[in-house]
């Protein structure tokens, strides 16, 4: 963080930042972003609505109670019973008004919904569940974060600085190799091999909720390998290619003119601006922490929110799917945001919206 | 030098002896962009290995289909989670069906005797090792492990079988055992295997003789006594029974049921039997390249017709796009102004929805009818966002040249300055594009699949992604339903990346002469 302090005020010192612009051309695409995601939201609430509306009545259940439960959230009205007390029909509330209920429930009460089909969540809220199963899923993947970027810049500067000598080419083809590999067949590999042949960690991660104690980290450990395989591949590819091409620059050729020594001229000039195509990509890397990889979720057993959106999804439990894609929506809305964003505040030169 | 200095200018001549010099002709043929790009790409050996690769996949997916007797549908009940087995290995112990297994004495014993009474090994050649601890080390094949089964029959079919023994002399039926002389144990009760004295009620213990030998129960019966079983010994012609303690036994082959008869049958016969006998559908005996997955289903055939189905699609998708992103970006492109505006936002926004929710309000939609079209309209809502892109912007860069001035000066309309002269500009782009998109829909496919959200298998369509997740269930069993799969799914991805490396820098011919 200090790093990116560090550049972005010697950006505003050295080259005449118009700081209206930035604020400006960051409102604007926050507005955009705003507005793509109620459109798409608005588009997934209706389509939603115009689906028959899924009522189960489990045993033991009073239908009467389930039936009066559905019009108290405001989908349905005028039930009609026979004679017997049993449901027969029912008026469903307009789209319109079901949104506005929607909304007035989300803002005023800050109520999403509850869980209706998967038996697990009956009955619970779903923003409930959601932030319940949120840490599962950041931990595994801040781990893999913190793992993969530092290794990944690290063997990329490596391989720049060793260029099209025997190290570079062995990291290459191995970046190659992990970058190819899909995280189905990785997963599974890693599953077989360090879970059930070697015995080294559990198959699927353990349940509970002390997330912290060294047994949950082991058990977390197959899916964060997987998952951080797969960004130190990323990171030493894109890091080798930014600084090959800025090391072959002319002012590179200056730095070593003027006296200094090669480590200096790398780190103090090459890689700072090799860094500034980076460092965005780092940003929405941490971003989408949130949102990580339902293959690996799924492979692993991981409690997270990537499993719970699967079910949702099988199950059709509308108010978990409404919630889960509006959260997926936003993460991957804001990962772009702030890539572009922050491209915009570390080099003057790709500042859009300034001319 | 003095000399140099004083040449007579009577010494010097033209040499061209006035006439005039023209330009020469060029020996060398001038090089197209095609060909040059061929030749580019050519010189990436990881791309070409990658192209090869891709070509040998495809062909695997086209002509696999062909050579297996089997189908996506074909199930079988006894044969599965089998092991890969090639014919070509026959005499060694590698890809054979086999597994090098350690069981207890029970379970070894209850393989070897299978092998010992039908010749067909389920202990590979009758060869084991005891270890240390007193386990039994051998390699289990997987092909005859499933041993004799007890089968209920009609009259009809007995007889065919019966018949069918009598003309091959390969034995199928093998004597029965009485109901008294079966495991008591209700699990093993109606296990085939156990034709030797068991004892226990709860657990299936194996009595066994001085010999370390099971002591066969096979149901006998004297000569002349006990008309009651219809069929006796009609097995193979010739067989007159055994002699013992000076009388005439018979073996009893079928026990009257319902239906008709019941019968122990051993499985591998049977199945050539059923195969080439009855249903005549051009199997001749279970071999599996690749084995079985845990539903009995052959894995080659269901991997090449998944890996036919995803290229087939993915690349029908593709095209789809390609044409109706190219249409859309040429608008987009081509007036600018208030109209590119107005349809940037609408992709914008198209393009800002997850994948996973198009999947799954299609799917809520439309029903579980047809998967693969919820699929198509999935990847074809997301898909052409980014053909429209790049159309659009090869658009902006041409649509100011100066021959597309002129053309327009001479009176072209705006269909014809489109798609005459600036989308021809545009076409090389959108090919690599298109052809690059791919892999990335094919692994998409397969992930839905594998997660469970779209179901391609039924009928005759199986997906990769199924396929892997079925073999993951069954990891830790076996091990090769996933793999090979995997190692598709791997190859596939690899090589087309090794493939669109070489492709993007073959099209780009500014890095000409940078790969020296």
């Amino acid at each position: 963080m200090a790093f990116r302090l560090r550049l972005f005020i010697s950006s505003l010192n050295n080259r005449e930042v118009k700081p209206m612009y930035m604020f400006k051309y960051v409102m604007k695409r926050l507005g955009l972003m705003l507005l793509s995601f109620s459109v798409i939201m608005l588009i997934c609430f209706v389509l939603i609505k115009l689906l028959p509306i899924v009522v189960t009545v489990q045993a033991g259940e009073d239908a009467k109670i389930v039936y009066a439960q559905l019009e108290a959230r405001g989908y349905i009205q005028n039930i009609r019973y026979d004679a017997n007390g049993l449901v027969i029909g029912y008026d469903r509330v307009p789209i319109l008004t079901q949104l506005f209920i929607y909304l007035k429930r989300i803002f005023v009460y800050g109520d999403f919904g509850i869980g209706v089909t998967m038996s697990e969540y009956r009955n619970q809220p779903v923003w409930d569940v959601f932030i319940e199963k949120l840490p599962p899923t950041i931990l595994i993947n801040i781990y893999s974060s913190l793992i993969g970027v530092p290794i990944g810049i690290g063997l990329g500067i490596f391989a720049a600085l060793k260029k099209n000598k025997w190290q570079d080419q062995i990291i290459s083809t191995a970046v190659i190799l992990l970058i190819s590999l899909p995280s189905i067949v990785l997963g599974l590999v890693i599953q077989y091999v360090f879970c059930y042949k070697l015995d080294w960690f559990p198959l699927t991660m353990l349940s509970g909720y002390d997330y912290f104690s060294w047994k949950m980290f082991r058990s977390m450990l197959p899916a964060v390998l997987s998952l951080c395989l797969g960004s130190i591949a990323g990171y030493t590819r894109f890091t080798r290619a930014e600084l090959t091409e800025v090391l072959t620059g002319e002012f590179m050729l200056l730095a070593r003119t003027k006296g200094l020594t090669r480590g200096q001229a790398t780190f103090r000039h090459a890689l700072r601006n090799a860094m500034v195509v980076i460092f965005p990509s780092i940003l929405s890397e941490f971003i989408s922490v949130l949102s990580g990889s339902l293959i690996i979720e799924s492979m692993f057993s991981i409690p997270g929110v990537g499993r719970l959106y699967i079910m949702s999804i099988n199950a059709q439990d509308y108010d978990f799917f409404m919630l889960l894609s509006g959260f997926y929506c936003l993460v991957g809305l804001a990962a772009g945001i702030v890539v572009d964003i922050s491209y915009g505040f570390i080099d003057p030169r790709i500042r859009m919206g300034a001319k | 030098m003095e000399q140099i200095k004083t040449i007579p200018k009577e010494k010097f001549s033209f040499v061209s002896g006035g006439d005039k010099v023209h330009d020469k002709k060029l020996d060398t043929k001038p090089v197209g962009y095609f060909t040059d790009a061929f030749r580019r790409f050519c010189k990436n050996k990881g791309s070409v290995v990658g192209a090869v690769i891709i070509l040998v996949l495809i062909l695997f997916a086209i002509i696999a289909p062909f050579c297996t007797p089997y189908s996506v549908a074909y199930k079988d009940a006894y044969f599965r989670e089998t092991l890969p087995k090639s014919s070509l290995f026959a005499g060694t112990s590698f890809w054979d069906g086999c597994k090098t297994k350690e069981a207890s004495k029970a379970r070894f014993k209850y393989l070897f005797a299978m092998g010992e009474e039908t010749g067909h090994n389920a202990v590979k050649n009758q060869e084991y090792k005891l270890t240390d601890d007193g386990m039994y080390r051998y390699r289990e094949d997987s092909y005859y492990s499933a041993g004799c089964i007890y089968k209920n029959f009609t009259l009809e079919e007995y007889a065919r079988l019966t018949k069918y023994q009598d003309e091959t002399g390969v034995q199928v039926i093998y004597p029965t055992v009485r109901i008294a002389d079966r495991p008591k144990a209700t699990q093993d009760f109606e296990d085939a295997n156990y034709y030797f004295k068991t004892e226990g009620t709860t657990r299936t213990r194996i009595v066994y003789d001085e010999n370390d030998n099971v002591i066969p129960v096979y149901w006998t019966y004297k000569a002349g006594e006990d008309d009651s079983y219809p069929y006796n010994s009609l097995r193979i012609e010739g067989e007159n029974g055994f002699e013992k303690d000076g009388e005439t036994y018979y073996y009893a082959y079928a026990r009257p049921v319902p239906t008709g008869v019941q019968c122990r049958i051993n499985y591998y016969e049977y199945y050539v039997y059923n195969h080439s006998y009855v249903l005549k559908d051009g199997i001749s005996k279970p071999v599996f390249l690749f084995g079985t997955t845990g539903d009995g289903q052959d894995i080659l055939t269901c991997l090449a017709s998944g890996a036919r189905f995803s290229f087939i699609f993915a690349i029908a998708v593709a095209i789809v796009n390609m044409a109706v992103g190219a249409i859309y970006g040429a608008i987009e492109g081509y007036y600018g102004g208030k109209t590119d505006l107005i349809m940037e936002r609408v992709s914008d926004i198209l393009s800002a929805v997850p994948m996973m929710i198009i999947i799954t309000l299609l799917k809520l939609h439309m029903g579980a009818s047809s998967q693969i079209l919820v699929l198509f309209l999935a990847f074809f809502l997301t898909g052409w966002i980014g053909m429209a892109g790049s159309t659009r912007m090869q658009f902006y860069r041409f649509k100011n040249r100066e021959y597309v001035l002129a053309a327009r000066t001479l009176g072209a309309s705006d269909r014809r300055l489109m798609f005459k002269h600036i989308f021809p500009n545009a076409l090389g782009t959108l090919v690599t594009g298109s052809a690059l998109v791919i892999p990335s829909m094919i692994y998409s496919e397969t992930n839905l699949s594998y997660l469970g959200i779209i179901n391609l298998s039924s009928g005759n369509i199986t997906s990769v992604g199924t396929l892997i997740a079925g073999g993951q269930a069954l990891m830790e069993t076996s091990p090769h339903i996933a793999l090979f799969p995997s190692i598709f799914l791997a190859l596939l991805m690899l090589s087309f990346n090794l493939f669109g490396n070489g492709l993007r820098d073959a099209f780009n011919p500014s890095l000409r002469g940078t790969e020296g």
